[in-house]
């Protein structure tokens, strides 16, 4: 008798409670979930070269090899003895600083020249076979033109950076521009959208994941690129610095030359997709 | 007399296709009034709406909207497209913003422009979303902000493209009456496309229904006498309801049944 009293008080109540508190998620196992797979492996591989590199008659250095031989380089990146004998902390800044002025002159030429060939036949047609032909042409081979016309080494390497970048640059940022949606033209036909207001509020935004497309391809091939033009030129440079290893036989160096650079490459890439995200309010793929 | 909006023996024919689209395409829409034309896919309803809207060009034929013809898309002929068209990387607001400044906004402030595209959002009831983005936002959303950034032009005549076949069934009756409502609040005169049987009777005041493509006609108009405000529930079993209903049924499956029907 007194619980059927009670029910119609308690009944509003019960629906308006919140739910049972779910037990809280683990925060820990999703972490790991994707933290030990690559370090299983890794220390896997790091066995199987240790093993295969430890014969009496193996050519490269083991990891216990090129531990012992270059901590130094490892642990510190950032000692300086003058000359090139530097941590690769320095190498790898002189590196980025040519790719970085190199890419930079790229892409502000490459997106223009894009936007030429994209929104004109005459363009298009005039310029796009010169790319296709030029686009070809591995970086190495442009170094001794340049070198022939700067004569200098530090503007050869930016001229090979820039003409390596380029390419993807131009030719993705004239397919976003041609791709412009025939959606948006209609909206903007209906609203009398024209010229540079037309360019600046529809073509750039809508031409925007295509370009960043462009500009990733670009600062990876730049990055392949500088380590073997670097190679050549000599200097202060990751890529002199494993060429200069090789020249003194010493493998270990190189090892940890190629770990740097990969790392740094990987790193340059998700800089510049993240810059793409924020550019273009996470529209263009990551 | 010359009428409001006038589609006068319009025929359009694309290159290397033997036949014409559209054959002498007439029709006179006065002022304030909600005209369907419905017909099956690719009989060229879409053609016909994007030649009103100035998009394409006729071949023959032209349109006389208010006396004067029409020799380009503009925003007195706005336009609602079925898959919305709003720009990805604007905001509600914005994208209504951006038509409004381009178009009526000329000689406002801006106060009054960002008033009046306010106002706009709130006419379709959005102004909640005022600051989402078109991909945070539902297919029902979209289309009223696409509603709203065409109304927001100040049309002469609203053109809407099949606005809801892309919709759920709900979300699709929920516009319907919402559009409805817009009708009968500002008198704007609409011209919709659309394959919807029940849709075209409920909303329109006439009825056109095109002949199979291609060389596709206008084969037969119906007026529809039902009072406004109308009620999807009270005239579901009206006889003035079911009657034209029955009628355009009969025209699109019995006289002109779509070609693939046909032929099996």
């Amino acid at each position: 008798m007194n619980a059927l009293s009670r029910k119609p008080e308690a009944a509003p109540r019960l629906a308006s409670a919140p739910l049972p508190a779910l037990p809280a998620p683990s925060r820990l196992a999703p972490v790991a979930a994707r933290v030990l797979p690559p370090l299983l492996v890794v220390a896997a591989l790091g066995i199987l070269w240790e093993y295969a590199a430890g014969g009496s008659g193996a050519t490269l250095p083991p990891p216990s090899q090129v531990w012992a031989d270059s901590r130094e380089l490892i642990l510190d990146p950032f000692f300086d003895r003058g000359g090139l004998d530097k941590g690769l902390f320095w190498h790898l800044a002189a590196s980025l600083t040519r790719v970085f002025e190199g890419f930079f002159l790229s892409a502000i030429a490459g997106v223009a020249l894009g936007m030429l060939v994209g929104t004109s036949p005459f363009a298009m047609r005039g310029l796009d076979p010169i790319f296709q032909v030029l686009r070809t042409v591995p970086p190495l081979a442009w170094l001794p033109l340049s070198l022939a016309a700067f004569r200098e080494a530090q503007p050869s390497a930016i001229f090979v950076i820039f003409i390596t970048a380029i390419w993807p640059i131009i030719i993705n940022t004239a397919v976003g521009v041609r791709n412009v949606p025939q959606d948006y033209r209609n909206v903007a036909a209906v609203i009398h959208l024209r010229g540079p207001a037309w360019f600046w509020l529809v073509v750039l935004p809508a031409a925007a994941p295509y370009i960043f497309t462009g500009l990733r391809i670009g600062v990876g091939l730049s990055w392949l690129a500088i380590i073997a033009a670097e190679m050549l030129i000599g200097g202060v440079g990751i890529g002199f610095f494993v060429w200069d290893a090789w020249n003194s036989s010493n493998l270990s160096d190189i090892i940890v030359a190629l770990f740097y650079v990969g790392i740094t490459g990987f790193v340059l890439d998700r800089c510049v997709a993240l810059l793409g995200r924020l550019a273009t309010r996470g529209v263009a793929a990551s | 007399m010359t009428a409001f909006l006038d589609i006068s023996g319009v025929s359009i024919q694309f290159p290397r296709s033997p036949v014409p689209v559209l054959r002498d395409v007439t029709l006179r829409i006065e002022k304030g009034e909600y005209v369907s034309i419905i017909g099956h896919s690719g009989c060229g309803k879409s053609t016909l709406l994007n030649i009103v809207a100035g998009l394409l060009p006729a071949t023959t034929g032209g349109v006389v909207l208010e006396g004067r013809e029409i020799s380009g898309p503009g925003p007195d002929r706005a336009v609602v497209f079925q898959n919305h068209s709003l720009l990805p990387w604007l905001t509600c607001y914005e994208n209504i913003r951006l038509a409004v400044d381009r178009t009526v906004g000329r000689g406002m402030s801006r106060a009054e422009r960002a008033e009046w595209t306010e106002h706009n959002l709130a006419l379709v009831r959005m102004s909640h979303a005022r600051n989402k983005r078109p991909g945070e936002i539902s297919g029902g959303m979209k289309q009223r902000i696409g509603i709203a950034r065409a109304l927001a032009m100040k049309p002469k005549v609203l053109l809407l493209d099949e606005p809801f076949g892309a919709l759920d069934a709900l979300t699709r009756a929920h516009l319907q009456d919402q559009v409805m409502q817009i009708h009968a609040e500002l008198g704007t005169t609409i011209l919709m496309i659309t394959h919807d049987v029940d849709e075209a009777v409920l909303l329109s005041d006439r009825i056109v229904m095109l002949t199979n493509g291609p060389n596709a006609q206008v084969g037969e108009v119906l007026a529809v006498d039902l009072p406004r405000p109308r009620d999807r529930i009270a005239l579901a079993a009206d006889p003035r309801f079911t009657a034209p209903r029955a009628a355009v049924l009969e025209f699109l499956h019995h006289r002109h049944a779509a070609p693939a029907t046909a032929a099996a």
